[in-house]
């Protein structure tokens, strides 16, 4: 009985009932769109690390510290043998890492120095653009960003000086041959990238590099005494910034949801108290206090159900959109040392969208029972009038 | 017996005080009546008609309503009442807005768990007795003063209770729906036997009541039965 009354208000309404339905669904659509976008964007960072500096994994000198470029000069030797196996069969590239100090247009400018097997097709990073260069300068290719930060453009030529296997100070005119976009700012910002067997003649360090990356077909357990990172460790830093991020996310999450309640919660109560005399009526009519609360939830609960299904008809081709082609982002993040695709992929994940959807269900409960119950407690006299207390 | 009351007193506490809306009443109300509580307005008579409806509780007193001694039901039980043997008329109609006519006529009857084939009969035969037929899918909105007080006329009998109370329900009308509304209510108690008990301080259906209580300051003053 109470169910066929619900549905009589709730269709009766109009469009006051599609209106509350509609501005809910805009509301579970906001939730699961920004926390979608949020989850991509880690999701993103992730992958892009993965695609352009970890691969399968690595196997380390085991003087190599990435985070400490003082080391960089005593972290190379010559690549164990079964590593250049695999360098030769295409399943691994070797990188050789320096320090070193580029003079674009007479400013000096430190950056990391890395030579990287040109024919490599395990990093994405386009190497082999690289072998296209047939002039006497050292060939180099530098990201989007660093091309920005230097003012050097394809055809550029500057003095790189470096340090070499013997101490002494070298140096060397390079030549800009390419370009990359890249939306990792790691492989990017203060990276020149350069054949590795030119490296190592510039560096005197013939046959030898600083880590060697392993295609993730392949699982090599050991290589003498250089040491394996999986990509577990690889990407370690990223998860712990990821799990850091946790609160960040459940606060965002938080703030949404809580926003679209206040709106939910606002609609639905100045409808539920304009109703207020509906309510003594009912009461009038011989129903009992406890059935008008029940009549009111379910309508709540109608309505939740109306938003969700809303969600999906109306917005759910939206998120499928967004989830296979992205949203287009307005600013380069990678400006401010943040991994954001220029074109960001949310991810809903099963749990989000459950969620998401019960909380807003159980929130329109509770926005429905509260204050009918309230109104219900009034005298009935008093609702009939719809007097206000 | 439709109602009994006996020594009852009703005070509100208003602004720190307490104020005597009933003054020990007694009264008695036979089945079949068409009557009025009839006074100024704060004398007491929607008060009384609260009560005898079970919205409101006497502070000390007896009340009997179709047999149940109301001084002791639960407000489950007095719903129960409402719900089988009375119906409501409203000086403002009370009228559901999203409803259609058909569908504020229907709702006792879905309240009373009547099944759907019953209640379109009921429903058809309530909206035919105060001659709404044309009105049938038309929304309180669409409807004139008068018309919306005979949907609720036609609701309130629908299920043909044993009593009907009516708050001043010709207060918002004007003289023709006024004599309209007094002519169906006068025709339902004669053909289907429903008990009438009118709040009002309207002249113009004083000619209609058989019996007129005149209340003032919470006090009856005067039991009046008019020959007709």
């Amino acid at each position: 009985m109470l169910f066929n009354i619900a549905i009589k208000n709730l269709v009766g309404a109009g469009i006051r009932t599609w209106l509350n339905v509609f501005v809910t669904s805009v509301s579970i659509f906001m939730i699961i769109f920004s926390s979608g976008m949020y989850t991509g964007m880690k999701q993103h960072a992730m992958n892009v690390s993965i695609d352009t500096e970890i691969a399968g994994g690595a196997f380390w000198h085991p003087n190599y510290d990435p985070y400490d470029p003082i080391t960089f000069e005593d972290s190379h030797s010559i690549t164990p043998s079964i590593l250049t196996e695999l360098v030769e069969s295409n399943k691994a590239l070797e990188v050789l890492v320096s320090q070193a100090s580029i003079y674009p247009d007479g400013r000096v400018v430190p950056v990391i120095m890395k030579g990287i097997t040109l024919e490599q097709e395990i990093l994405n990073i386009p190497t082999k653009e690289i072998l296209k260069y047939e002039g006497d300068n050292i060939p180099i290719l530098i990201g989007r960003g660093m091309s920005k930060y230097t003012k050097l453009n394809i055809g550029d030529t500057f003095i790189i000086r470096w340090m070499d296997d013997n101490r002494t100070y070298d140096a060397g005119l390079g030549e800009i041959v390419f370009i990359m976009d890249s939306d990792n700012f790691k492989i990017d910002f203060g990276h020149i990238w350069l054949p590795i067997e030119k490296m190592q003649k510039m560096l005197s360090m013939e046959n030898e590099s600083t880590y060697v990356v392993f295609d993730d077909n392949i699982n090599p357990h050991s290589a003498g005494d250089w040491i394996k990172r999986d990509v577990k460790y690889l990407i370690r830093d990223m998860e712990t910034i990821i799990e850091q991020d946790r609160p960040n996310a459940i606060m965002i999450y938080i703030i949404l949801l809580s926003l679209a309640a206040m709106g939910i919660f606002n609609a639905q109560t100045l409808s539920i108290f304009r109703r207020k005399k509906e309510i003594g009526t009912l009461m009038a009519l011989g129903m009992h206090k406890r059935k008008v609360v029940l009549l009111f939830t379910i309508e709540g609960a109608m309505n939740a159900i109306f938003a969700i299904i809303l969600t999906v008809l109306l917005f759910g081709p939206l998120l499928y959109y967004f989830s296979i082609y992205g949203v287009p982002l307005p600013i380069d993040y990678s400006d401010m040392g943040l991994i954001i695709a220029k074109r960001l992929i949310p991810i809903y994940s099963m749990p989000l969208l459950v969620a998401t959807a019960l909380i807003v269900f159980l929130i329109l409960l509770l926005v429905s029972y509260l204050p009918s119950r309230k109104i219900s407690k009034m005298h009935p006299v008093d609702a009939i009038r719809g007097k206000t207390t | 017996m439709i109602v009994k009351i006996k020594n009852l007193t009703k005070k509100f506490y208003i602004g720190g005080s307490f104020f005597t809306a009933l003054d020990n009443i007694s009264l008695e109300i036979k089945n079949g009546e068409f009557l009025g509580l009839v006074g100024a307005s704060g004398s007491g008579k929607t008060t009384l008609l609260n009560i005898i409806g079970g919205l409101d509780s006497p502070t000390s007193g007896e009340i009997s309503v179709l047999n149940q001694f109301m001084n002791t039901t639960s407000h489950t039980e007095r719903a129960l009442i409402r719900r089988k043997n009375m119906g409501f008329i409203f000086q403002s109609y009370n009228l559901l807005p999203v409803y259609s006519v058909y569908e504020n006529v229907e709702l006792p009857l879905i309240l009373n768990n009547i099944d759907k084939k019953s209640r379109r009969q009921k429903v058809l035969e309530a909206i035919d007795a105060v001659g709404l037929s044309d009105k049938i899918n038309s929304r309180p909105n669409q409807l004139s003063g008068g018309q919306c007080q005979r949907t609720a006329i036609a609701r309130a009998i629908v299920h043909k209770p044993a009593l009907v109370l009516a708050d001043e329900p010709t207060a918002n009308l004007d003289s023709e729906n006024s004599h309209l509304i007094m002519e169906i209510m006068k025709k339902l108690n004669t053909n289907y036997n429903t008990s009438f008990i009118f709040a009002t301080h309207d002249e113009k259906i004083m000619g209609y009541l058989k019996r007129m209580i005149h209340i003032e300051d919470g006090k009856i003053f005067k039991d009046e039965k008019i020959k007709l």
